[in-house]
C-alpha cells in the first residue's frame, strides 16, 4: 500500500503541499482533483521520490521512500504524464522496453512483453516502429501507459494524462484506461482537473486546495455533502457535469 | 639545481616533440637517422635569407640542417634557442645589448661574448654588414616639409608614425626614442613591417622604423632620417648558436665561419631585394650568394606547388585533429559535469570563456616556455580554444531538456548513468554536435596561426605571403584553408546523420 503521512513540500515561498495523510488501498482508484497549483501533481512526485518532503514520509509497503531507496521503489510504480512523456529519439517500441534493456531482459522476452501490452492497451503493432512525432495523441498516450506498464508495477500514478486531447479521443481513451484499471486490479492514482472524469474513474476521489486535503470521499459525497463552501462551489463550478450529468447526479 | 630543472624541461620538450613527429612522420623520414642542425630566423625576409645561408652552409659541408623559418619575434628565438629548439639562429648585436642582454649591461663584443657565454651560447665574429634601426619617411614627403633628421620630426607633431610591434616595444626602440628626441607625436600605431610600407606607399602613414639594409628603401623612394642624436646602436649581424653545438656538430659551427665578413651592407641589400621585391624563393637566393662569393654549391630542393600544398595540408589537418579530438575527450565530460552541477558548471563555463578571451598570439607564446616551438604548443592552444563552444553546447542540450522528460526517465527508474546514456545525451545530441561543429571551424582558422611558432600548416604560405607582399603565395594557404573549413562542415552535416538519433530528425508526421 502507497501511503504519505503528515507530508508538506514548499518550493521556495510557495507551500505546495501542507501536511497531508493519504492512503492508497490496493485495486482502488483513487483520483486527486483540485484547481491548478493546488499540489495535485506534487503528490504525485513526492509518492516516486522525485522530490523529497520537507517533513513527513512517503511509504510503499511499509519501505520509506528516500533518495536512497526510489530507484528500486520506482520499478514497483508506473508513472504517465501528459502526453505521454515519451522519449522523442526512440520510436514506440524502444520507448516502451527501455527499463527492459537496462534490466538486460532477453530481446525475445521484451518483445513478447510489448506485443501484449499493446494488445491490452490496443495499441497498433505496425505502429510500434514509429517515433513520437509520427504518433497521435492518443496514441502517444497509449504508449506512456504501456511504458509504465511494462514492469507489472502494483501502482500507477497517473498526471492528467487525457489532457491534452480532443473530447472524443479522450471519451475512448477513458473508457480503456477504466476497463485496464479493472482488468489488471492496479492500485491507482489519477491526477484531473475534470470532475466528470473524476466521477468516471474515481472509486474516491479527494479534493485539494492550497495543497490541503479538503474532501476526501465518494463522488457521491462531494456531490451531495461538500465538506465546506469550497468544495460546494468546486462542484457547481462543473457546469457541463451539472447540465449533462443532472440525471447522474439525481441518481447518486 | 637550476639546471636539472632546465633539464627536466628539455626532457619534456623533448617527449612533447618525439610524439608530434610520430604523428607527422612519414616513412622515408627514418632514414635521416642523425639528428640535424635546427637552423631559426625572424619573420623578416633578411632573417630568412640568413637562415637559408646557415642551412645551405650546413648542407654543403655534408651535414643534415633543417630550417625552422620565421617563427617569430627576438623573445621567441631566443628562449627556442635556450631551450634547445634550435641550435642557431642569425641575431643583431644591437639587439643583445639593448634586449635580450639587457639586464646584463653588455657593452661590446668581448663583453657579449663573456655574457653569453653564462647562458650556454656562442657568438660568431661579425657577417660584415650593420642592419640598424632607422626612421623613414617618403622621400617626396620628407622634402615637401624640410625633413632630413629625426630632430626634425619635433617641428611636425601631426606626423602619423606607424611601428613595428616589437620596435614599439622594446627599450632601444620607441620609448628611448622618443625619450631622447622628445617626440611630440601622439597618433603612433603597432603593425606589421610589410603592412606600415603599403601604409607609406598609400600616405595612411608618415613615418615608420625600417631597418637600414631594407630592399624596400629603393623601392618604395624612401628617405632615411638621419639619427642625429646617435641615439640607434650599432647591429652587427651575427650567429648565436649553442655552446653545445659545437661538440656536435663540429663540421657546421666551421661552415658557418666561412660567411664571417663576407656579407657587407649592400651585398645583404641586394639579397633581400631579390627576394622580396623579385620574389626569388629565399634558398635559391641564398645559394647564388654562396657560390658567387664563397664558390660554394648547394643543390636547392624547390617543393612544386602541388607537393607543398599536401604537405602544408598534412600538417593542419594533424593540428586540427589532435587538438579537436583532445577537446571533445576533456569538453565533453566538462559540460556533462556543468549540467549536473550548476555551481562547479557556472565555475567551468566562466574558465573556458576567459580562456577564449586570450589573444591567439600571445596564447601560442604563452605556450613556448612549457611545450617548446613547432606542433606540441600549437596544438595545446588550440585545444584551449576548442574547449568552450563543446563545454557550452553540451551544458546548454543537457539543460535545455524539458523537466518533463527528465523525470519520465526518473520515474522509470533508470540509474543516473542509463539516463545520461539512453536518454539525456542523445536528446542533447543535435546541440552537443553543432559545438563540436563550431569548435572545429574555429579551429580550423585559428591553426593558420600555428605558422607563427613554427607549426608549418596552412599558415606558413600565409605568412611567407604577407612578408613578401605575395598574393599569390596568400592565397596558398587562404584557399585551402577556406576549402577545409567547408569540408569540415560538410563532414559534420553528415555526421548529423549518425550521431543525432533519426526520432529527433523528423519534424511531421509521414
Amino acid at each position: 500500500m502507497l501511503s504519505l503521512r503528515g507530508v508538506s513540500k514548499s518550493f521556495g515561498q510557495t507551500q505546495a503541499v501542507r501536511n497531508v495523510d493519504l492512503a492508497f488501498a490496493p485495486r482502488t482508484t483513487t483520483v486527486l482533483i483540485g484547481a491548478s497549483g493546488c499540489g495535485k501533481s506534487t503528490l504525485l512526485r513526492l509518492a516516486l521520490g522525485l522530490v523529497a518532503p520537507d517533513q513527513g514520509s512517503v511509504e510503499l509497503d511499509g519501505e520509506g521512500v528516500d533518495a536512497r531507496s526510489a530507484p528500486a521503489l520506482r520499478r514497483r510504480m508506473g508513472y504517465v504524464i501528459q502526453d505521454g512523456g515519451l522519449f522523442p529519439h526512440l520510436d514506440a517500441r524502444s520507448n516502451v522496453g527501455l527499463m527492459a534493456r537496462h534490466l538486460r531482459w532477453e530481446a525475445e522476452r521484451t518483445e513478447q512483453r510489448v506485443l501484449e501490452l499493446s494488445r491490452l492497451t490496443r495499441f497498433p503493432e505496425t505502429a510500434l516502429d514509429r517515433f513520437p512525432v509520427q504518433l497521435s495523441g492518443g496514441q502517444r498516450q497509449r504508449v506512456g501507459l504501456m511504458r509504465a506498464l511494462l514492469l507489472d508495477p502494483e501502482v500507477l500514478l497517473l498526471d492528467e494524462p487525457l489532457a491534452a486531447l480532443d473530447p472524443l479521443v479522450r471519451a475512448e481513451l477513458q473508457d480503456a484506461l477504466r476497463e485496464i484499471f479493472r482488468a489488471l486490479g492496479k492500485t491507482v492514482v489519477l491526477v484531473t482537473h475534470d470532475l466528470a472524469e473524476a466521477a468516471f474513474f474515481g472509486d474516491r476521489v479527494v479534493l485539494l486546495r492550497d495543497g490541503r486535503v479538503e474532501q476526501s470521499g465518494t463522488i457521491r459525497d462531494l456531490v451531495q455533502a461538500p465538506a465546506d463552501e469550497y468544495v460546494r462551489r468546486f462542484v457547481r463550478a462543473h457546469r457541463t457535469f451539472q447540465v449533462n450529468g443532472a440525471g447522474a447526479g439525481r441518481e447518486a | 639545481m637550476k639546471r636539472e630543472r632546465c633539464g627536466l624541461r628539455r626532457w619534456r620538450v623533448a617527449a612533447a616533440l618525439a610524439i608530434w613527429e610520430c604523428i607527422l612522420a612519414s616513412p622515408g623520414d627514418a632514414a635521416h637517422a642523425a639528428t640535424p642542425v635546427f637552423i631559426g630566423s625572424k619573420q623578416f625576409t633578411e632573417s630568412v635569407v640568413l637562415g637559408e645561408l646557415a642551412t645551405a652552409l650546413v648542407r654543403a659541408s655534408g651535414g643534415s640542417a633543417q630550417h625552422r623559418s620565421q617563427l617569430g619575434g627576438t623573445q621567441v628565438l631566443w628562449q627556442a634557442l635556450l631551450q634547445g629548439e634550435i641550435d642557431l639562429y642569425p641575431e643583431y648585436t644591437g639587439t643583445l645589448e639593448q634586449e635580450i642582454l639587457k639586464g646584463d649591461g653588455a657593452r661590446g663584443e668581448a663583453a657579449l661574448r663573456t655574457a653569453l657565454a653564462s647562458h650556454g651560447v656562442l657568438m660568431s665574429r661579425p657577417l660584415g654588414f650593420n642592419d640598424t634601426y632607422a626612421l623613414g619617411m617618403k622621400a617626396s614627403r620628407a622634402r615637401a616639409l624640410g625633413i632630413r633628421s629625426i630632430s626634425d620630426l619635433r617641428r611636425h607633431p601631426e606626423l602619423r608614425f606607424g611601428f613595428t610591434n616589437e620596435f614599439m616595444d622594446r627599450a632601444d626602440g620607441w620609448p628611448g626614442l622618443r625619450a631622447r628626441y622628445a617626440l611630440p607625436q601622439a597618433d603612433v600605431r603597432g603593425l606589421e613591417h610589410d603592412l606600415a610600407y603599403r601604409g607609406l606607399d598609400a600616405d595612411t602613414l608618415d613615418v615608420t622604423d625600417l631597418y637600414s639594409t631594407d630592399a624596400d628603401i629603393a623601392y618604395y623612394h624612401l628617405q632615411i632620417l638621419e639619427d642625429d642624436q646617435h641615439y640607434f646602436p650599432v647591429y652587427d649581424a651575427v650567429w648565436l648558436m649553442r655552446a653545445d653545438l659545437k661538440a656536435r656538430a663540429p663540421a657546421a659551427v666551421t661552415a658557418l665561419t666561412r660567411l664571417e665578413g663576407k656579407s657587407d651592407a649592400g651585398a645583404m641589400a641586394a639579397m633581400n631585394a631579390r627576394a622580396k621585391l623579385q620574389r626569388v624563393p629565399e634558398a635559391r637566393v641564398a645559394a647564388d650568394f654562396l657560390s658567387a662569393t664563397l664558390g660554394v654549391t648547394v643543390g636547392s630542393q624547390e617543393p612544386g606547388r602541388a607537393e607543398r600544398i599536401l604537405h602544408r595540408t598534412e600538417e593542419h589537418l594533424a593540428l586540427v585533429t589532435v587538438s579537436l579530438g583532445a577537446a571533445l575527450c576533456v569538453a565533453l565530460p566538462l559540460g556533462i559535469v556543468a549540467a549536473r552541477r550548476p555551481r562547479l558548471g557556472a565555475v567551468l563555463l566562466a574558465g573556458t570563456g576567459v580562456l577564449q578571451t586570450i589573444p591567439s598570439l600571445a596564447l601560442l607564446v604563452f605556450m613556448i616556455p612549457f611545450l617548446g616551438i613547432g606542433g606540441p604548443p600549437a596544438v595545446a592552444a588550440l585545444f584551449l580554444y576548442s574547449l568552450l563552444p563543446i563545454v557550452r553546447n553540451t551544458h546548454a542540450g543537457l539543460t535545455g531538456i524539458p523537466a518533463p522528460l527528465r523525470e519520465s526517465a526518473e520515474a522509470l527508474g533508470l540509474s543516473p548513468r542509463a539516463r545520461l546514456w539512453h536518454v539525456e545525451l542523445p536528446l542533447a545530441s543535435p546541440s552537443i554536435l553543432a559545438g563540436v561543429k563550431t569548435s572545429a571551424v574555429i579551429n580550423v582558422g585559428t591553426a593558420t596561426l600555428g605558422a607563427i611558432i613554427g607549426a608549418g600548416g596552412y599558415g606558413q604560405p600565409i605568412l611567407t605571403g604577407i612578408r613578401l607582399d605575395n598574393v599569390a603565395l596568400i592565397l596558398e594557404g587562404a584557399v585551402p584553408a577556406a576549402l577545409l573549413a567547408v569540408a569540415v562542415q560538410a563532414l559534420f552535416a553528415g555526421a548529423e546523420r549518425w550521431v543525432v538519433p533519426l526520432g529527433l530528425r523528423l519534424t511531421h508526421r509521414d
